[in-house]
């Protein structure tokens, strides 16, 4: 599809922007992905900036992360993420080369670090909520915006990664089958990069920034 | 739409770019991860974690994203306008910065 799309728009006559066949000389489906991406990341975009917006302007703003376990945890957390971003383009570079085994080796291994990552997740949070009485409403240094803006960031990053594990459990199974084309690897592979990047942000402006030593 | 999809040899980075790629970011969490240990003042270290953050995300859109191996129109489309959106929002933060001295004194 590629090879003959990039025919047809640089074969043409005149720019890109004067309309025809295929002017991103891409599939609709991995246009229709980078769409949902791109608006997704204005909403991920807005709760950062509230998070951000809502810690300048309480100067007692908690510092709750140890840095022995929680950044410690939450840096492994970052590795499992990145790691998987690598097996996610070696399955999508196995499927351009038609090897469907492979492809299917190197979701699950992705699947492996994603997973890693919501269970760790998942105790962080743990943590948060029972040790250090951490809630969405209230918490004991008197700052319940921190509870909000945590949790409302971190869930819908963690909703994403949740989705992605049943989105790459479908593509693996159907690849495994015999189904699906090299195209449909890359489109889950977007979104699987995109639940990474955003983690890029949240990491150092909500961890890295609370992070206490001592 | 060509029956031969999975033939075709895909235009874009060789494995050891990715693999350079991933370590490169590896290596910049680390930076963070060890500024973070330093408690460098607020300032610095929200400039240095954005920039890394800024340049880290860049890599994975070029790269694992694929971007940098499409079309410039498809870039030209979708990140004028979200970055635009993005410097917008930034706007309300001076309000921010504000409302701490605006508070009576306890």
């Amino acid at each position: 599809m590629s090879s003959h799309a990039t025919a047809m728009s640089s074969g043409g006559s005149g720019s890109v922007w004067e309309g025809g066949q295929s002017p991103y000389a891409t599939n609709s489906k991995k246009f229709g992905m980078w769409l949902f991406l791109i608006s997704d990341s204005l909403t991920f975009s807005a709760m950062l900036f509230v998070y951000t917006y809502s810690r300048v302007t309480n100067p007692d703003w908690p510092e709750p992360f140890d840095f022995s376990p929680a950044i410690i945890f939450s840096t492994i957390m970052t590795f499992c993420l990145l790691s998987s971003s690598l097996t996610m383009v070696l399955a999508v570079h196995a499927m351009n080369h038609g090897d469907r085994k492979a492809t299917v080796r190197w979701i699950l291994a992705t699947m492996l670090g994603g997973g890693a990552f919501v269970v760790l997740h998942m105790s962080e949070w743990m943590k948060l909520i029972n040790v250090e009485h951490v809630t969405a409403l209230n918490n004991p240094w008197g700052v319940p915006l921190f509870g909000g803006t945590f949790f409302a960031l971190t869930g819908l990053h963690m909703t994403h990664v949740i989705c992605g594990l049943i989105y790459l459990t479908f593509i693996a199974v159907g690849v495994g089958r015999g189904k699906f084309k090299a195209e449909d690897v890359e489109v889950s592979g977007l979104y699987w990069h995109f639940v990474d990047l955003v983690w890029m942000f949240i990491f150092p402006l909500v961890y890295l920034m609370s992070a206490k030593v001592g | 739409m060509s029956t031969h999809a999975e033939e075709i040899p895909h235009v874009g980075a060789s494995i050891s770019t990715f693999a350079k790629v991933w370590i490169a970011l590896l290596v910049m969490t680390g930076i963070e991860v060890l500024l973070a240990y330093e408690q460098v003042p607020a300032m610095i270290m929200l400039t240095v974690l954005l920039g890394l953050s800024i340049v880290k995300a860049a890599l994975i859109i070029a790269y694992f994203m694929h971007l940098k191996f499409e079309k410039l129109s498809l870039f030209l489309t979708l990140f004028p306008m979200l970055i635009f959106c993005i410097v917008l929002m930034l706007i309300f933060l001076g309000d921010a910065v504000r409302i701490p001295n605006m508070r009576p004194p306890a």
